[in-house]
């Protein structure tokens, strides 16, 4: 136990020289890139938004079941089987066939080479099921059915946000997937979220239909408010064109009429159809419906043959800047509600890493004197060790590039109140052992020996706390795992190399002292 | 040598009460649930005018319909914490209270944090920290049980419970938050008060093995006082730190180090009075710890 080699003086040496220097490239630019790293703060250090997304798959799954029932009809009638009032309720369609035509219809959907019903093999389940009630045949998506819808438009909804983002142009902004339905959008420095919040609830469906008067139109009518919510107009469901055929929309100042709008580029098969209607329609009214409100409803008066155009709508300056921006970055596959938010300003971060370090410096200097009046040189001792433990834990949080949050900063102190438990440990009982012990190097054996299974189990337990919290907490409270758990091996490492190398040259020195500690 | 074990009864006794106590508060008044669990929108505000305060501040807050508000001082006399239930998820709440109260106040005041937590997240929330701190009573009773005999996991366990509980029992009597970061705090409490179990146990059983003669009441008593001086001196580091967190870490901390003082004075007293004492009634004897090194071989 006393006994040290060259090699491991180096070795424990160069270790913590390397991890001061990687902690101490918080405070300055090193021009390495080894060395350039630094230790990421948490949103509520450095102030920014948190925001949690859940998508609203209902409408995605009742289009789809929509769609299905079309699908449905139109390939059993190339079987010559009729089907018979389908019809969609609570998400599940019913439909009826004659009885000679059930087994067909059933083996249609239970084959696993169906074209109408994909089967995933991985999962060994169709993406629909079908059940004979006795009264009709029912259909609905499976669990993996289900779960496919889910991650594609979760796929999909994520790109959008991040399009959407991106375009407001916030620094290195953080999207990520939680569960199949969720989305989590961190905005670091952002300490106003209301515009993306705006512009992340809106689900940008834009589509462009006549304005009609036929309560009979083949493709049916509906009644829409105009976004004065005061105005209505009945419109056809037929579309023209929707946002899907927009190549680009930008907001301009309309000089004649001194009103800002938003000009846009169709695509060629947009602009085909485009020009198409606005020559067969024209006198009559164009409605520009974005999620089911209609914008504005222009009269056409000429044919527009060059695939752009312009939507105004009495919008100021920023209105048409966003509707511009949500017109680019496309529609979501489905409406976002923020189910979670939090924000910090970027002062009370200031002041809470302020706060943070005044009390770890409290903090260390009490346990410091504490520990220096308590053991005098074994106190000096530990607070040498005190130190570079901190340095170190601060080194590894740098090299990992870990996020740094207030109860984080609360980690790091509470390491620097227990890391003195390993050496107290050790020395209490090398003070025992030196009690029926004329020889001071074997009490210091003993010591560290037979202290050695009540310190690992007392670093385990904390260790098992810390690792239930990495995994079950969230934001913050991770980062507070975080320091608590990378502490406790360094903590172990300074006892066990650097204090142990210490006392090692101290009691050596001190080999017949009557009294070592 | 200090007589801890002449107290063994007494303070079994205490921590019955305490415990007993403890039950009837949580149960009957229960504990004060942030927004983090119960849901709900909170507003840290700082004013730059004498105007704005708790009164004027309610009355603002209390004609917007919000459902029921709290406003609170903050730490110092210009930061106040605004609580209220958001009942009906309103979207742009924060948007609506801006403008409402730039007619009262002008713009002498400013958000410096805003939370909102809809239902459905905050339901998740509690049962993700119930979870939490329920998986690690199990795994600290399976690791104390791999570690050592039963009686000692049995023992080590109850004095775990009696932390967390008196803990949450001062929570509940004082009406004081539990929040998120509450939730991290009982979990160090967990570990700590672990910990400290351990190091006495770890004597316990080394002194049982040493000595066949001492009956396990004196035994403990031993094993306490020849932990003891290590035992009070890292309780006095991590408190002093604890101390350090909570008068100079800010406001948002208050909270969190307030639990982890009490769960570390809760821990240090129940090493002591609770898991020792459960050793002594179950009359663990030399043959205890030697029975196991036997299966060992």
């Amino acid at each position: 136990m006393l006994y040290f080699s060259k090699l491991r003086i180096i070795f424990v040496t160069l270790f913590s020289v390397l991890f001061i220097l990687i902690a101490s490239s918080n405070l300055f630019k090193f021009d390495d890139n080894f060395f350039d790293k630094k230790i990421n703060l948490g949103l509520d250090l450095q102030g920014g938004s948190y925001l949690l997304l859940e998508i609203d798959n209902e409408p995605v799954i009742e289009q789809k079941l929509q769609n299905l029932t079309t699908i449905i009809r139109n390939y059993f009638k190339e079987k010559n089987i009729k089907i018979n009032n389908i019809k969609i309720d609570n998400q599940n369609i019913f439909f009826n066939v004659s009885d000679n035509d059930k087994q067909s219809v059933l083996d249609v959907f239970q084959d696993e080479n169906s074209d109408l019903n994909p089967y995933y093999p991985r999962f060994k389940s169709h993406q629909l099921e079908i059940e004979d009630t006795g009264l009709n045949l029912k259909v609905n998506f499976s669990r993996q059915g289900l779960i496919k819808l889910k991650t594609s438009s979760q796929d999909q909804a994520i790109e959008i946000v991040r399009r959407r983002v991106d375009e407001v142009g916030t620094n290195e902004p953080n999207i990520l997937k939680r569960g199949n339905n969720r989305i989590l959008v961190e905005l670091p420095g952002l300490d106003d979220p209301m515009r993306i919040k705006s512009l992340l609830g809106k689900t940008a469906n834009l589509t462009f239909r006549f304005v009609t008067n036929d309560e009979n139109d083949r493709f049916g009518v509906e009644k829409l408010k105009f976004e004065n919510g005061l105005e209505e107009a009945t419109v056809s469901k037929r579309i023209i064109i929707s946002g899907e055929n927009l190549l680009d929309a930008q907001p301009k100042m309309d000089t004649q009429a001194n009103q800002t709008i938003v000009s846009f580029t169709l695509d060629r098969a947009g602009a085909k159809r485009f020009g198409k209607a606005t020559s067969t329609g024209i006198g009559k009214q164009l409605a520009i419906v974005l999620d089911g409100k209609i914008i504005s409803a222009p009269v056409v008066r000429d044919t527009i043959a060059s695939g752009s155009g312009q939507i105004s709508g009495g919008f100021t300056f920023q209105t048409a800047t966003d509707l511009a921006l949500l017109l680019r970055s496309g529609a979501l596959p489905a409406p976002l509600e923020i189910i979670e938010e939090r924000t910090v300003g970027p002062d009370l971060g200031q002041d809470s890493i302020n706060a943070g370090m005044i009390a770890l410096a409290i903090g260390f200097l009490l346990v410091i004197i504490f520990m220096f009046i308590k053991y005098k040189i074994f106190g000096l001792i530990t607070n040498v060790t005190l130190i570079v433990n901190l340095f170190i834990l601060l080194g590894v949080l740098t090299l990992f590039e870990a996020t740094l949050t207030l109860p984080g900063i609360a980690g790091i102190i509470l390491t620097v109140g227990m890391a003195v438990d390993a050496n107290v440990l050790i020395f209490e009982r090398i003070k025992e052992e030196s009690k029926g012990e004329s020889n001071n190097i074997l009490a210091f054996d003993g010591g560290y020996t037979k202290s050695r299974t009540a310190i690992l189990d007392a670093n385990i337990t904390t260790l098992l706390a810390a690792i239930i919290l990495f995994f079950m907490g969230s934001g913050p409270v991770k980062g507070f795992a975080v320091t608590l758990g990378v502490g406790i091996f360094t903590t172990l490492f300074s006892v066990y190399f650097i204090a142990r190398l210490f006392t090692s040259i101290y009691v050596s020195r001190n080999k017949n002292k009557e009294k070592l500690i | 040598m200090i007589a801890f074990n002449k107290y063994y009864n007494h303070f079994n006794l205490l921590s019955s009460v305490l415990i007993v106590a403890s039950l009837l508060l949580l149960i009957f008044k229960g504990l004060n649930f942030g927004i983090d669990f119960k849901g709900g929108t909170l507003i840290e505000l700082r004013a730059s005018d004498s105007k704005i305060n708790v009164g004027s501040l309610r009355d603002r807050f209390n004609q917007m319909d919000l459902g029921d508000v709290s406003v609170k001082k903050f730490g110092n006399d210009t930061d106040f914490l605004v609580k209220f239930e958001n009942k009906d998820n309103k979207k742009n709440i924060i948007e609506e209270i801006k403008s409402n109260l730039d007619k009262s106040f002008g713009n002498n005041y400013d958000f410096r944090r805003v939370e909102n937590v809809g239902p459905k997240v905050s339901a998740e929330l509690l049962k993700s920290g119930v979870i939490a701190i329920s998986l690690s009573l199990v795994l600290m009773l399976i690791y104390i049980w791999i570690r050592f005999e039963w009686q000692f996991s049995l023992g080590a366990i109850l004095a775990l419970f009696h932390d967390v509980i008196l803990t949450l029992g001062v929570f509940s009597l004082f009406s004081l938050e539990i929040n998120l970061s509450i939730i991290a705090a009982v979990l160090t409490i967990v570990g700590y008060s672990m910990n400290d179990t351990v190091v006495i146990f770890d004597r316990v059983r080394e002194n049982l093995r040493k000595y066949s003669d001492i009956k396990i009441f004196e035994l403990t008593n031993i094993s306490i006082n020849e932990t003891l001086s290590r035992t009070i001196i890292t309780s006095a580091t991590t408190l002093l730190a604890l101390l350090a967190i909570y008068f100079f870490g800010g406001e948002i901390l208050k909270g969190f180090s307030l639990a982890m003082i009490l769960g570390v004075v809760f821990g240090t007293y129940s090493s002591i009075y609770i898991a020792n004492t459960v050793l002594v009634r179950l009359r663990v004897s030399q043959k205890t710890v030697l029975r196991e090194d036997d299966q060992n071989n």
